[in-house]
């Protein structure tokens, strides 16, 4: 034992893999209502810039989704599945209802909201066993859901009217997103754009509120960076390229960055724990896909927003790339 | 032979050995053709001729067909029948052929077609393998209608154009593909757990 | 009886016999049914004509073709025109496309009389997002608010959606399609004034359009086309369909 510990190259790819560890894992007093927690928690600034912006619609929709969300989880497991556990208090549901309410418009009606909270926990997450088994992120099913179905509802955003108290009357806009591919109509200035002073899911508008969140997480370690930076750095090289290619036709990167679902999803969706890769190389080989399909959907699609098609085409192969980047077993010799 | 089990044949396609929604045979028409009641149940039909027909003309030429060159030999007898419906349905329905249109030709490669004719009519008898293509034609015809049915009712809020309830609660996911794959899902977990009851 | 052993000369024989009965087969069906899918198939496209048009009496099957020069692109209109009993034009369908919309091709048949208005439209082909674009297909000819097209003349200066200071409704949520597709509106009513003033004209008895062989392909600019409608057809438009019915 000793000997073999003191042998450099071994000890070497010992730290290596201590990197990189599927289970076992110490454990750190870490829980998935703890995470729920911290992610909730993080979600915060972008919440109380939606509050802001889109005032009583922001509200409504997000409570809305969340009891919704929560009540299915409950009904589903208590009645359809007669289990004694009852996971509603892990957090998973309250979040799931959370960012779902983050990717819609603030003037969806009820019973939309109601549905796609249906969709996100009955067909996303109880189909395939609940947590830890779905595939696809919970949340993003239930607003891909809505869109292809209620394409109108989906895509007229209110226009952010600071401490608005109307719900359903609020004026709507298109989002910057479809004006790039209209090419009309004026581009918010970057600042705008920043705070969140533009048209858009409740969640989505404030660049500045999701980094925050980033940050937040980062520092306290509930994610790491590589999914995030890759997706980014993907979006803003792809359009980079483009727009160096023709700036007529194509807006520059860094519209791309700060408009439409990217921030929210690259932080926020394609992160979830369940749903992306383990291994560190996996979470970047997810994340560089993410960014390219957006980009491709963006630029050349039907819809002017591909983020969420993006990160559910990649959840898919998430099992895949798990089955093909494995971090070496302890001990397993590595080949020279 | 009994009167019983041919009966048994006939009845087994309907439901316990329903092609669609136990043997999971001929996805690709299923998911492709049922956006709505009707153009479920016309692609039903279709198949149903296909399927008595071929298994007819098989069960007949069974002795005469060399066992190395049985599979050619079908697909020719089942091309030719699905050539037929498609020259018909043109020249007389042609409303539905630009509905249907790609996926007729695509009946022969549906496996319940081939299926039935390697597994049922190259070893039975003529009248039991015409029941055999009516029994499984029927049942695929009852499993599209009902998928096509649910499908056109969630997506427009209507059945056989008749409207139930307002369009502007209908998803549309469930007249796009997508919608095809989630509601083929659920009915065969409902129908599963129905036929374990 | 015992099935045929799989020797060479069986499987030959066999599979022969199948195949030619089989093209036997076939052969009948397709002489059976050749004719009613030739009629089936003229009476689609002369239904999508009849559905844009008011009734007439006689029709200009063959179409004859524009050419319109759109941004350094040619683009090519067929124009069907219509004739009452007397044998004098009452209007025409074109077939019209634009390439603007959300993805993919636009292709539309639209109907105009004799005043240059607008009868009706019918959306022939279109891969807009579904449940937004796809709506152009009933959009513009329902009476709502100012989306309905019908009656109206592509050439005045308020025909464009209300985004771009025009007067017509354009689908909620759908801007590009809509746009595009009045666009293919606009280059259908350009291919007919020109082409119509021809027929006009020469129904009109001054000068009768000489009758020439097969038809003969006209070009013009469409930004001229577009800016004084009536007045651009200056190019020579000759057709022998329309030349025939003249008496």
């Amino acid at each position: 034992m000793n000997e073999q510990i003191h042998n450099p190259a071994q000890q070497k790819s010992a730290e290596k893999l201590l990197v990189v560890s599927p289970a076992p894992h110490i454990h750190s007093g870490d829980s998935i209502s703890k995470n729920m927690l911290g992610v909730i928690i993080a979600l915060i600034p972008a919440y109380l810039v939606a509050l802001y912006f889109f005032g009583l619609g922001a509200l409504i929709v997000s409570i809305t989704a969340v009891i919704s969300c929560m009540l299915f989880e409950y009904l589903i497991q208590r009645f359809l599945f007669r289990s004694k556990s009852v996971t509603i208090g892990d957090g998973s549901a309250i979040l799931t209802g959370l960012l779902l309410s983050f990717n819609l418009p603030s003037n969806l009606p009820v019973w939309m909201v109601v549905l796609g909270a249906l969709v996100a926990i009955g067909i996303g997450k109880m189909s395939f066993g609940g947590l830890g088994n779905n595939p696809f992120n919970p949340a993003l099913v239930g607003r891909v859901f809505l869109l292809i179905s209620f394409p109108v509802q989906m895509t007229s955003w209110p226009r952010p009217i600071p401490m608005n108290m109307q719900y359903l009357d609020a004026e709507t806009g298109p989002t910057v997103l479809a004006m790039i591919k209209n090419h009309f109509g004026q581009l918010p200035e970057t600042t705008d754009m920043l705070i969140g002073n533009m048209g858009g899911s409740l969640g989505e508008v404030s660049a500045i509120a999701l980094l925050i969140g980033l940050a937040y997480m980062l520092i306290r370690k509930i994610i790491t960076w590589h999914i995030p930076v890759s997706i980014l750095f993907t979006v803003f090289a792809f359009t980079g390229i483009l727009y160096l290619v023709n700036p007529e036709t194509y807006a520059s990167p860094l519209v791309h960055l700060l408009t439409g679902g990217l921030l929210l999803g690259a932080i926020f969706m394609a992160t979830d724990y369940v749903t992306s890769p383990m291994s560190k190389v996996g979470m970047i080989i997810y994340g560089i896909g993410i960014g390219i399909i957006t980009v491709v959907i963006r630029v050349f699609g039907a819809y002017p927003e591909g983020v969420s098609f993006a990160i559910l085409i990649m959840n898919a192969f998430t099992p895949l790339i798990n089955a093909y980047i494995k971090p070496k077993r302890f001990g397993e010799k590595i080949k020279k | 032979m009994s009167n019983n089990s041919n009966l048994k044949v006939l009845t087994n396609g309907l439901i316990k050995e329903n092609p669609i929604f136990v043997l999971l045979l001929g996805m690709c028409p299923t998911l492709g053709t049922t956006s709505s009641a009707l153009n479920g149940l016309s692609m039903g039909l279709a198949t149903t001729f296909v399927l008595i027909c071929s298994n007819i003309v098989i069960s007949l030429l069974k002795n005469i067909i060399p066992d190395k060159v049985r599979i050619p030999a079908f697909v020719v007898v089942i091309a030719t029948f699905v050539t037929v419906v498609e020259m018909v349905m043109q020249a007389y329905i042609p409303a539905l052929f630009d509905s249907l249109g790609l996926f007729i030709p695509l009946i022969v490669v549906n496996c319940i077609v081939l299926g039935r004719a390697e597994a049922f009519a190259a070893k039975n008898n003529v009248f039991r393998s015409m029941l055999d293509g009516l029994g499984m034609g029927l049942g695929f015809s009852f499993a599209l209608t009902l998928l096509g049915s649910v499908r056109e009712l969630l997506g427009t809020g209507k059945v056989f154009s008749m409207t139930v309830f307002s369009e502007n609660y209908g998803m549309l996911i469930f007249v796009l593909a997508p919608g095809a794959f989630i509601a083929l899902g659920y009915l065969i977990a409902i129908i599963n757990k129905l036929r374990k009851t | 009886m015992a099935k045929l052993e799989s020797s060479f000369k069986n499987m030959l024989l066999v599979l022969t016999c199948i195949t030619l009965f089989a093209g036997g087969i076939l052969a009948g069906v397709y002489t059976l049914t050749k004719e009613p899918i030739e009629k089936s198939k003229l009476a689609k496209q002369q239904n999508a004509i009849k559905e844009v048009l008011p009734p007439f009496d006689s029709l200009d099957d063959e179409g004859k073709v524009v050419v319109i020069e759109k941004d350094g692109k040619k683009g090519e209109y067929t124009v069907y025109t219509a004739y009452d009993a007397n044998g004098s034009a009452i209007g025409a369908a074109v077939e019209s496309f634009s390439n603007g919309g959300f993805s993919g091709e636009i292709k539309v048949m639209v109907g105009f009389d004799i005043n240059n208005k607008i009868v009706d439209y019918s959306v022939l082909e279109q891969k807009e997002t579904p449940g937004l674009g796809t709506k152009m297909v009933d959009w513009f000819k329902t009476d709502k608010g100012n989306q309905n097209i019908k009656g109206k003349n592509p050439s005045a200066s308020s025909f464009k959606v209300n985004k771009d200071g025009g007067e017509i409704d354009a689908i909620t949520a759908a801007t590009i399609s809509s746009r595009a597709f009045l666009e293919a509106v606009k280059d259908a009513y350009a291919a007919y004034t020109n082409n119509a003033d021809a027929t006009t004209d020469s129904n009109s008895g001054a000068t009768t359009v000489e009758n020439t062989e097969g038809s003969e392909e006209t070009t013009v600019d469409a930004e001229d086309a577009k800016n004084d409608a009536t007045t651009a057809a200056t190019a020579t438009t000759t057709d022998g369909n329309s030349g025939a019915t003249q008496n």
